[in-house]
């Protein structure tokens, strides 16, 4: 055992002598009150540690512990409807120990030890099993969750037995006499390991409007959401994590405010996933390292939520991964690398700091999972960025966007105009575009990508329109780009403009929303077919397809909306034109 | 427990003196965070908080001021408990300094309790969900950005906007329906002169609320340094108030730049690497150490709602402290010098305004149930309105359609009857029937954002038959 001696404190970074043969990221416990820390920098016999909690009250000279494991979580059974902070200590069992406050050297095992799990054995004895492969399944709520071989472990099974047991239990036994419990550590800092990876082929539905028709991500994408204060980034992580069709949901609350999570914890066991139509708190985990809580768990708290996200794609499921702020983490990091005096790169972050944000997006992928089945699991991540004024300029952002496959920009003056989500469809971008066009055909969307591309084109026409609406007037354009105008105004309130509070437009069925950019597609080729006619335009807008139109938001029944394609067709024809 | 020592370490090895920092050499058994009491050589006393130790160097930041301090004679005594403040029921009505002494020449409080100043964390868990509409009586707030207790909302002012009349009147007129008022006023004067201070102390005076408020000031020209210690006095007898007396306590910050000014001048002192304009790095941790600790909590009958004020250099909502603040806090209310040189008052500019925890607090039971549909309306008119004022300077009036020259006017009459309240105190329903009449300026199909019944049962042109 290493054991060495304070010799330095200065905020959350605490040095210690004495320590030499500590290897990188071991985890150490530091002081007379046992706070959890981690070795970040070793240097002769010196060691720098960062403390996971206040480090207030420490003095040099109290003692250092190395456990000699690096930061791991707990793994098994038990992980969903969860809520923990940065470093997997469940916040129930916290206020159960501590009351309404965080004290701090509180040390609790992120996964229930007693409680007992039917366990069904699908292996056999004498089956030979290696790394990934999976022995038997484990009812949690109605996931099943499949009980893995650990990676590095292999044989042929001598013995293995269905029944309730704890996660600590052996529940097969190897002929090297091996145990494999149903619990597992995994670093936190390492992925997991896989076959292969594979392009990401199929589409992350998730019911909101602008993401899936006009900026989708794929599943096993990477999505980032950059927006200045009150642009609704919150919003949107909340309700991709409650629509997303996923199995899994992991959401990070990584420095953000104590109040949110709050709202999350109530709303989630009520809500009812449309699919499964289970309460939406037993597919998620929640990690809330909130603004004041120690900012070195903040760092922590994205690699333990990616790493619980792993293992569920580990068998075979499918993951989003919510991190919301990545800003603020990145902000734990500078603070951290500013109290080891290393020398700063651009805005004071460290020069490292691209590198960490790629290697975090990079473990999102659809991969081949190990194991003798060849199942496919997939993790999609969703960050959210928090620029300083709103400056898309600074260096989160721009080292995201490297890196991140869909880039949804939040507008403050869409915000302002309460036009949410504040997606800025001219700023914003998807590169998934051409690999999801396949499934999209396959799903019996054959239009969509000829659909879009209009209304990019329309929305795109919209912008120089405006500019010169701004010089003359409206007055000024021809009568066929005021039909634009009127069009893109519908795209924009009734088509892009959805409400995360109603209760039928928040969310929305791919299909309803395939049909409703039909409807004004159509409406807009019907009205300019009838003008080559000679009909006047105030004549088709005093049509009361419009109203129609601007409620297909609320309508529940989709076929209501596919009538209204026809009723285009036939109430347009029917206008004559003025003599 | 830890053990205390009965022994006090006192040493004159002040070494390196520099701005508010002093260090001091070869001690031992220091820990992180304690306070020391530095004896200068005249026999004042002041007091500092360790920042920085290693094996026998001390960093401490001396809250009063370092001028005075020298490199002989000046003793520091470390005391090995971290900054407390003593609390008491009875600090209602008192005035004390930064660090919550009293100044206003009263008797010593008798403490009920010695807290820590730097508090905990809430646990996220054992938070409860805010959702008691707070009328203040302002249309703007109570409509648009409805305050409820327990969130944390600032007010963005700009140099010479009158950000604490409202902030007093909101103080004053702040009440939560139909309960009987428990309430307390902790307000937190930093770096603000006397004459504003003042001018809060007249206000409660005034209208008999002083008594129900603790104040704490550290005004322009006391020690800079004292102003990080200031809030987090106040934010311990907030938490003391609300949670151990079931008090429902109303935090008044003002003016948070001064705070953050106070945080830069140590940080620069300690030469860390600056971040943006020079502010450290970690303001977003720190300011969040102070937002935070508003809220409520599962089975505490009290809350702790804030309302920082803060005043945006240059009216620029971009500045760091306004961006940081707005990125922690649950909204914000923006005030605009257009809107103040137009005669509004207040003047809230309710496009930039938003309070995140409204949805929670409004609604059938809570205000009415056309609230939320109303303030879509009005928010949505209103832009609309704004956005037709740039094309009016462009084009003129005569170029608009008969539809846009309502819009227009209407975006008129909404700041000089909906925004502009003077010192009336106005009730949720009549704050929603003057958007009613505003809105039916509006030909009625435009009113799209409000439920078909909603129209039928409270639109003017319903309810007069």
């Amino acid at each position: 055992m290493i054991a060495g001696v304070i010799s330095r404190i200065s905020g959350p970074v605490v040095l210690s002598d004495q320590m030499r043969g500590s290897k990188m990221y071991d985890v150490v416990k530091v002081g007379v009150e046992e706070l959890n820390g981690e070795i970040i920098r070793l240097d002769g016999d010196l060691a720098v540690v960062q403390v996971y909690e206040d480090t207030s009250g420490l003095k040099v000279g109290e003692k250092v512990v190395n456990t000699e494991t690096p930061l791991s979580v707990e793994l098994g059974p038990g992980l969903l409807s969860s809520i923990y902070d940065g470093i997997q200590r469940p916040l129930p069992v916290l206020v159960k120990r501590s009351g309404s406050f965080i004290s701090r050297g509180i040390s609790v095992p992120g996964i229930d030890k007693e409680k007992k799990w039917d366990f069904v054995a699908s292996a056999k004895k004498g089956d030979t099993v290696s790394g990934g492969d999976i022995v038997g399944t484990v009812a949690e709520y109605n996931i099943e969750h499949r009980i893995m071989v650990p990676p590095p472990v292999s044989g042929t099974i001598k013995e293995i037995r269905s029944g309730a047991f704890t996660v600590e239990d052996p529940i097969c036994i190897l002929d090297d006499s091996t145990s494999i419990t149903m619990l597992q550590k995994w670093p936190v800092r390492r992925g997991r390991p896989y076959k292969k990876k594979q392009d990401p082929r199929s589409l992350l539905i998730t019911g909101q409007r602008i993401f899936d028709i006009m900026f989708p991500v794929a599943k096993g994408g990477t999505a980032m959401i950059p927006g200045g204060f009150g642009t609704g980034k919150t919003v949107a992580e909340q309700t991709l994590a409650k629509w997303s069709d996923t199995q899994i949901v992991v959401y990070i609350g990584c420095g953000e405010r104590g109040n949110e999570m709050t709202d999350v914890l109530t709303e989630f066991p009520e809500l009812v996933d449309p699919r499964t139509n289970m309460p939406l708190i037993q597919r998620t985990i929640l990690i809330a390292n909130t603004s004041n809580m120690p900012v070195a768990a903040r760092e922590a708290s994205i690699y333990t939520g990616i790493t619980m996200a792993e293992y569920y794609r580990d068998m075979g499921y499918d993951v989003a991964l919510m991190a919301d702020s990545t800003s603020r983490w990145g902000e734990a990091l500078r603070e951290v690398s500013g109290r080891l005096e290393e020398m700063p790169g651009e805005e004071g972050y460290p020069a490292y700091l691209a590198t960490r944000l790629a290697a975090f997006y990079e473990r999102a992928g659809r991969v081949v999972c190990l194991g003798s089945d060849e199942r496919l699991g997939s993790i999609t991540i969703v960050g959210a960025v928090s620029p300083p004024g709103g400056d898309f300029s600074e260096p989160i952002t721009q080292n995201t966007l490297r890196i991140a496959g869909t880039f949804w920009a939040l507008d403050t003056n869409l915000a302002y105009r309460r036009h949410f989500p504040s997606v800025n469809w001219i700023k914003s971008y998807s590169l998934y575009l051409d690999s999801i066009q396949e499934w999209f055909v396959q799903s019996g969307f054959d239009e969509w990508k000829e659909m879009r591309d209009v209304t990019m084109y329309l929305l795109q026409k919209e912008v120089e329109l405006q500019e010169i609406v701004q010089l003359v007037g409206p007055d000024a354009l021809p009568e066929s780009e005021k039909a634009i105008l009127e069009v893109t105004r519908m795209i924009r309130e009734d088509f892009l403009q959805q409400s995360a509070y109603h209760e039928i437009d928040s969310f929305c069925p791919l299909e309803k929303q395939y049909c409703m950019l039909k409807v004004i597609l159509n409406f807009y080729n019907r009205t300019s077919e009838a003008m080559n006619r000679g009909v006047a335009l105030n004549k088709i807008l005093k049509l009361p397809l419009k109203q129609e139109i601007g409620r297909m938001k609320e309508l529940a029944d989709v076929s209501k909306i596919k009538d209204l394609i026809g009723e285009i067709d036939k109430n347009i024809a029917a206008l004559e034109v003025e003599r | 427990m830890k053990p205390v020592s009965l022994l006090t370490k006192e040493c004159k090895t002040v070494n390196y003196v520099s701005g508010p920092l002093i260090f001091v050499q070869s001690v031992k058994g220091v820990s992180y965070g304690e306070i020391a009491q530095i004896t200068l050589p005249n026999g004042e006393v002041r007091t500092g908080q360790v920042l920085d130790i290693s094996r026998d160097l001390a960093v401490i930041q001396v809250f009063e001021g370092t001028s005075g301090i020298d490199n002989k004679e000046t003793r520091v005594q470390f005391t090995g408990k971290p900054p407390t403040i003593d609390v008491s029921i009875d600090l209602l009505g008192r005035i004390l300094n930064g660090v919550g002494k009293p100044r206003d020449g009263g008797p010593d409080i008798i403490p009920e309790a010695s807290l820590d100043i730097n508090g905990m964390p809430i646990n996220p868990y054992a938070r409860d969900k805010p959702a008691d509409f707070i009328q203040t009586g302002m249309s703007t707030i109570d409509a648009l950005t409805t305050l409820v207790r327990g969130q944390k909302l600032p007010i963005f002012s700009g140099a010479g906007l009158p950000a604490n009349k409202l902030a007093a009147q909101i103080a004053r007129q702040a009440k939560v329906l139909g309960e009987g008022e428990k309430f307390a006023v902790v307000f937190v004067a930093m770096g603000i002169t006397y004459k504003e201070a003042s001018f809060f102390m007249d206000d409660f005076e005034r209208t008999g609320a002083l008594e129900r408020v603790v104040f704490f000031m550290n005004l322009a020209d006391d020690p800079t340094i004292e102003r990080i210690a200031t809030p987090r006095c106040a934010l311990t007898v907030a938490e003391y108030l609300a949670f151990t007396h079931n008090l429902h306590v109303l935090v008044i910050m003002t003016d948070m730049i001064n705070y953050c000014e106070a945080l830069r001048e140590i940080s620069t002192a300690r030469e860390e690497v600056p971040g943006r304009r020079g502010y450290p790095g970690y303001m977003y941790t720190d300011l969040a150490s102070l937002y935070e600790r508003a809220g409520r909590i599962k089975g505490a009958k009290g809350s702790i709602t804030q309302i920082p004020i803060l005043t945006m250099p240059d009216d620029d909502i971009t500045h760091p402290v306004p961006d940081l603040t707005g990125y922690i806090t649950e909204g914000q209310i923006v005030l605009s010098r257009d809107l103040y040189r137009r005669g509004a008052n207040p003047p809230i500019d309710v496009l930039p305004c938003l309070s995140r925890l409204m949805n929670l607090g409004i609604g059938a039971g809570k205000t009415r149930e056309d609230h939320r549909n109303v303030a879509d309306q009005l928010y949505a008119s209103y832009a609309y309105g704004r956005d037709l004022r740039r094309l009016v300077a462009i084009v003129g009036e005569e170029a608009l359609t008969e539809l846009d020259k309502k819009y227009l006017k209407f975006a008129d009459e909404f700041e000089k009857k909906f925004i502009t309240q003077g010192d009336e105190n106005r009730s949720i329903e009549s704050t929603l029937e003057i958007g009613w009449d505003l809105m039916s300026m509006l030909p009625e199909e435009e009113l799209k954002r409000i439920k078909l019944d909603y129209i039928r049962k409270y639109h003017p042109a319903y309810r007069k038959g």
